[in-house]
């Protein structure tokens, strides 16, 4: 700083470059706030199919350039960019199978054509070889009260439709107790073969899909580790290296039955 | 007629490339042809030679995703090619979005706002604070947070692949350049501009100031979209230094004294004047 300015003025420069930071910093932060928000709000909605060989969500997002070279390799037109008003995050590549689903191309033109990896060519291959059969955009689950197979009706719609059919998706026959005479034909999903291209939501003959695709995250359920199958040899084997872990409560200081006797004061001795 | 596109030549010359740059986009979407496939984020050049957006791999950098090398020799190649031709060069001759915000800084000259609203009341270093902050949200919220507010990706992507409720954004731009502020989203806002401004400093391509056949015109000025860069106007004879220049040359074009024209860096007299 230049020392002829009058002592009064440095003073009020200083207060001045003060005050203009305070207010940059504020204003800085305000943006930041409202931005983060917004962009919490966008990349909340996981009910979102993506190409085959999508990494996980999460990864996916910081990985994915919004770049369309999936969208445009793709021959059946499945892949779309999520647009301003599409209330998903913007321009990441997402498809609706009722409209085009993904027809499970066995050379995969989407996965390669991606630059930054967000779709991983390792996800899809087996020995070397691209194997649309391990994508994994999400899992078909049906509605049994919609299901007209349910009913009694007879559709096999979506068995047929599915390219791993007797894999992913199998009939199964009970018997019609309502009619006695007849047979239900009840679909199955096999969630672990089923890859989600949604072909069979695509077939469905009800007028909103009975059958459909969800994110595999969203529609699957865990049991978590405490429970184990007794007769699966695989799964015992888990035993073998458990641990325990006791708790400590206060109650569990005395016996169980002793607890049980304490009646603590509840009738009059 | 001939001195109308004398007078203009830059400024057609970059109308051309702007919409044939999106042509072949558009044309790689629809009919397959295979010159320049994806968007401005990232593309493809004949098929072979990847092309990325440095400020995009930034973000993701910070957001801390796993980076594959065909992304990042593709953002080498176009920091390069910028650092040769001036970082804003992206600017003028590339980016759809400088066709918006030009369209209102002609209507604003012609109704003459510029007269009326004198002093421009924000900062252009607001640019560089956005892009600061891009980084920080792209690190802690683990995504590539400017990409997902770009209106210059949005506009792109949406010229290519469909535009949705992008036209808004589009609007917004050319109203608040029109009626808030003038050059407001590429002079003073747009983290994208920040960003090939710092990789302009370096460049050899340099619009150079003649100050003898100056006649104070101001006619460069008037026309710049970042006058502060053309403060030697009238002073000094030296190349404008600022990588916020656009290396558009409407200034070239519409001086009528040859005191402005493109040149190439001279590195030895650079080299002179330091020492
Ligand atoms: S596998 Fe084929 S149909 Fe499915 S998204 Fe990829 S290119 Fe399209
Ligand atoms: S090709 Fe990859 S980076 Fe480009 S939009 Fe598709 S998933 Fe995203
Ligand atoms: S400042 Fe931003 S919006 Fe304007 S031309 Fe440059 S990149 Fe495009
Ligand atoms: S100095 Fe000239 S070339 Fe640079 S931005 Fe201004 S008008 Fe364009």
């Amino acid at each position: 700083m230049s020392n002829n300015i009058p002592k009064k003025d440095q003073k009020m420069n200083r207060r001045e470059f003060f005050l203009n930071s305070a207010r940059a910093v504020g204003l800085a932060a305000l943006g930041g706030l409202m931005w983060s928000a917004y962009v919490d709000e966008v990349t909340a909605s996981t009910l979102l199919l993506r190409p085959p060989a999508a990494l996980k969500e999460d990864d996916f997002l910081k990985t994915c350039i919004k770049c369309g070279m999936c969208v445009e390799a793709c021959p059946y037109d499945t892949l779309m960019l999520a647009k301003p008003g599409d209330n998903k995050p913007l321009g990441t590549p997402y498809f609706v199978p009722r409209e085009i689903p993904c027809y499970m191309c066995p050379d995969i033109p989407c996965v390669p054509v991606c630059p930054t990896g967000a779709l991983d060519e390792k996800l899809v291959t087996t020995n070397n070889k691209l194997d649309i059969k391990k994508a994994d955009m999400g899992v078909a689950v049906i509605d049994d009260n919609s299901c007209i197979a349910f009913w009694g009706i007879q559709c096999d719609a979506c068995y047929r439709a599915c390219p791993i059919l007797g894999e992913a998706i199998t009939v199964e026959y009970t018997k019609n107790e309502r009619t006695g005479k007849h047979a239900f034909l009840k679909p199955v999903v096999h969630a672990d073969a089923c890859t989600g291209c949604g072909l069979c939501e695509k077939a469905c003959v009800t007028e909103k899909a009975a059958i459909f695709v969800l994110p595999r995250e969203v529609a699957l359920g865990k049991a978590g580790d405490y429970y184990i199958k007794g007769w699966d040899k695989n799964d015992e084997k888990r035993l073998e290296k458990a641990t325990s872990k006791i708790t400590k409560t206060k109650l569990s200081e005395r016996k169980a039955v002793d607890s049980l006797n304490d009646l603590g004061g509840i009738l009059d001795d | 007629m001939i001195n109308l596109i004398k007078k203009n030549r830059f400024l057609l010359l970059r109308r051309v490339s702007q919409i044939s740059l999106m042509v072949l986009y558009i044309a790689a979407n629809i009919w397959g042809l295979n010159i320049l496939v994806g968007n401005l984020s990232s593309s493809k050049l004949f098929d072979v030679i990847p092309l990325s957006d440095p400020y995009a791999v930034l973000q993701m950098f910070a957001a801390g995703a796993l980076i594959a090398t065909d992304i990042i020799i593709g953002a080498v190649i176009i920091i390069l090619f910028y650092m040769f031709i001036g970082g804003r060069a992206f600017c003028s001759w590339v980016c759809p979005v400088n066709m918006i915000t030009d369209l209102s800084n002609y209507i604003r000259r012609k109704f003459e706002f510029n007269k009326i609203q004198k002093r421009q009341p924000a900062s252009r270093n607001i640019r560089y604070y956005v892009l600061a902050l891009s980084l920080i949200i792209s690190f802690f919220m683990g995504i590539t947070a400017f990409e997902f507010i770009s209106p210059v990706s949005m506009i792109h992507r949406g010229i290519i692949f469909g535009l949705g409720f992008g036209w808004a954004a589009i609007l917004i731009i050319f109203l608040f350049d029109l009626f808030v502020l003038k050059n407001g989203w590429c002079g003073h806002i747009c983290p994208i501009g920040g960003f090939y401004s710092l990789i302009g400093k370096f460049s050899f391509i340099r619009v150079h100031h003649n100050h003898e056949n100056c006649t104070a015109c101001m006619k460069c000025k008037e026309v710049c979209p970042e006058s502060q860069v053309l403060f030697m106007v009238t002073k000094d004879s030296i190349p404008v230094v600022s990588g916020e220049c656009t290396n558009c040359g409407r200034c070239v074009e519409v001086c009528d004294d040859e005191a402005l024209n493109f040149s190439i860096k001279n590195l030895k007299r650079k080299y002179n004047e330091i020492n």
